[in-house]
């Protein structure tokens, strides 16, 4: 254990600021991405894109309007649309037909979308601003308050979802499609129309994360692929459609990679959440923070 | 019937085959190169659609068994003096086996989706491994190295030209499909195909279908290494793209434009594939893959069965 003592606790500090920060937003993709698998049995391919597509849309507003929480808002509301539209032309046909057909319809989509933005808004990274500058000290770098204000947010909107989720007439409706949906159909819930409306949220909660992230690092037309796959490993280690689980697993993964930064290049780091991948597999296949199934 | 269809059978493929050797006598050097790699991609095609038509798992993760099949030619071709082909082959497929070896353990714990995600994380972890150990892979920019010569060792050893390129590459992809159509109609690949229609049943039955799934995915990354190695041989390079991701989804359109569970279909569907990215990025220039996706969603949701769909059956006989 010598080399723990070779790092300073305040960076450790500074890296599980980083961490949950990080975390929070990959909890917000992976949220969506569980949602929509959870629900539909869709594994969604193309989230990675409509969070660059969502960070892209904020650039665009946030050059008319100027406001960042405009910016913010509208992106949530066109992705969601762009998500709804994408889910009544291409997955609704294949309602009813084997889930893995759907990977590839969302693949396809993903590779339109990407090559979509590359032509449309060129391969040079553009940058949203922070919509405040603020900084405090911690320790002895300057720490901007905006990043915690992104988890904050990202909170905000993930406890949102849960509550419509749970009382909401709409959320209800949606869980009732999950359980059952031939009953829920029976029922007079408009099934399809559901389905549409969970992809569309799930789209929207993808741009607001492009969004908040956006100011972090530039917004380009690969960026998606990145955080795509990091959700992914975080909804199987979370475990499969658990909403709570993926949260835990995007915090967990993301502390892990931050300390990891201390010792070894960034871009070597994400090799430990494969590791803590392996090791779910091996161990806990179900995933890491659901109960234990009987 | 049974003696009918098998001598239109091997007439048709004496046919294609014969005609794909000619093509390079005929051809111009652009397009015979052209027709090499259909039949390299067609190999890789062909090996994932042992998962997928056959076991009835997508695999978006044979990446990683192509490109440690050009890694592992790669390190063959360059510490070993003078380069030699029969090194190579065996150096790529070794690579590519005990990846597979590390991707089946594991990832066949899951099934269905699960599965495609797995695997397509294990195919990163490689790409990460890859791109960031410079001092062996040459990162970013890969590896380059020289072209073994065509030789049987005590016997002759010439240069390859393209055609004889062509030639080799033809003779390694019939002898693959000869052998992947046995596997797939021994008692082995009648497992894989219940598995695909019904793994609880087959489970009950008493097949231990995890074992089946595991050898499968083995299997099919071993030929998935060949055309890695035989992409190293044409190319004379290795390098991370290759083990990225995009290219296992390129190979997931390959078979379901081609048509899943055919074997040859994923070959006919590379071949449409490059064609079709050849004429199209004439108009699009890069940015080909735009339409491409949007005939490749279409035919998803209209013609789920691939171009080769409707001779599955006699295919298969």
């Amino acid at each position: 254990m010598e080399f723990l003592h070779a790092v300073p606790y305040e960076q450790l500090l500074i890296q599980t600021i980083n961490g949950i920060v990080t975390g929070m937003i990959l909890a917000l993709v992976a949220s969506g991405l569980t949602l929509i698998f959870g629900i539909m049995d869709v594994v969604n391919f193309a989230h990675g894109e409509l969070f660059m597509l969502g960070a892209y849309v904020g650039v665009l507003i946030l050059a008319a309007t100027g406001s960042f929480w405009v910016a913010l808002v509208a992106a949530m509301l066109l992705i969601a649309l762009l998500g709804a539209v994408l889910h009544v032309t291409t997955l609704r046909p294949l309602l009813g037909r084997d889930p893995l057909t759907t990977i590839l319809a969302t693949f396809g989509i993903s590779l339109v979308l990407q090559n979509y933005a590359l032509w449309q808004f060129g391969p040079v990274a553009r940058k949203i601003s922070e919509p405040f500058t603020g900084q405090f000290t911690l320790f002895y770098i300057q720490y901007p308050w905006y990043r915690l204000l992104i988890a904050l947010l990202s909170a905000g909107i993930i406890a949102a979802l849960y509550l419509f989720l749970k009382f909401g007439t709409y959320g209800i409706w949606i869980r009732a499609t999950t359980q059952d949906r031939v009953m829920a159909q029976a029922m007079g819930i408009p099934v399809p129309w559901v389905l549409t409306a969970v992809f569309a949220i799930g789209s929207g909660m993808a741009a607001a994360s492009g969004v908040l992230f956006g100011p972090l690092v530039g917004v380009n037309h690969a960026m998606g692929l990145d955080w795509v796959l990091k959700a992914f490993i975080v909804v199987v280690v979370g475990g499969m459609g658990n909403l709570g689980g993926s949260i835990l697993a995007a915090i967990f993964i993301s502390l892990l990679e931050a300390y990891a930064a201390l010792f070894v290049a960034p871009s070597q780091a994400v090799i430990v959440s494969f590791i803590v991948l392996i090791l779910t597999l091996l161990f806990r296949p179900t995933g890491l923070f659901v109960p234990t199934p009987k | 019937m049974r003696n009918r269809h098998a001598i239109v059978y091997w007439t048709t493929f004496g046919v294609v085959v014969a005609l794909l050797a000619v093509a390079p006598l005929v051809l111009p050097e652009f397009w015979r190169r052209f027709l090499t790699e259909i039949l390299i991609w067609g190999l890789l095609a062909m090996s994932s659609d042992i998962l997928i038509g056959y076991t009835g798992i997508v695999s978006f993760g044979h990446s990683a068994f192509f490109g440690l099949g050009m890694y592992g030619a790669a390190a063959a071709l360059i510490t070993m003096r003078p380069p030699s082909l029969w090194l190579a082959l065996p150096y790529g497929l070794v690579a590519a086996a005990a990846v597979a070896a590390f991707v089946a353990y594991f990832s066949t714990r899951l099934r269905d989706i699960y599965f495609a995600i797995t695997t397509l994380i294990f195919s990163q972890i490689f790409y990460v491994v890859i791109f960031t150990w410079t001092e062996v892979t040459g990162g970013e920019n890969g590896l380059t190295f020289s072209r073994p010569p065509l030789a049987i060792p005590g016997l002759f050893s010439v240069p390859f030209t393209s055609t004889t390129l062509h030639w080799f590459v033809l003779a390694v992809v019939v002898i693959s499909y000869l052998i992947l159509r046995r596997i797939t109609q021994s008692p082995f690949g009648m497992v894989l195909q219940s598995i695909r229609e019904n793994e609880a049943r087959t489970r009950a039955v008493g097949y231990p279908t995890e074992r089946y799934k595991i050898v499968a995915v083995m299997l099919s990354g071993l030929f998935a290494g060949l055309a890695g190695v035989l992409y190293a041989i044409q190319n004379r390079f290795a390098a991370p793209d290759f083990v990225f991701f995009l290219v296992s989804g390129e190979v997931v359109i390959f078979n379901v434009i081609g048509g899943i569970g055919t074997l040859v279909g994923p070959i006919v569907g590379a071949a449409f594939f490059l064609l079709l990215r050849e004429t199209l990025s004439r108009f699009f220039t890069e940015f080909y893959l735009i339409p491409v996706g949007v005939i490749f969603i279409a035919m998803v949701i209209f013609m789920p069965q691939g171009l080769l769909g409707f001779a599955r059956r006699w295919l298969n006989r």
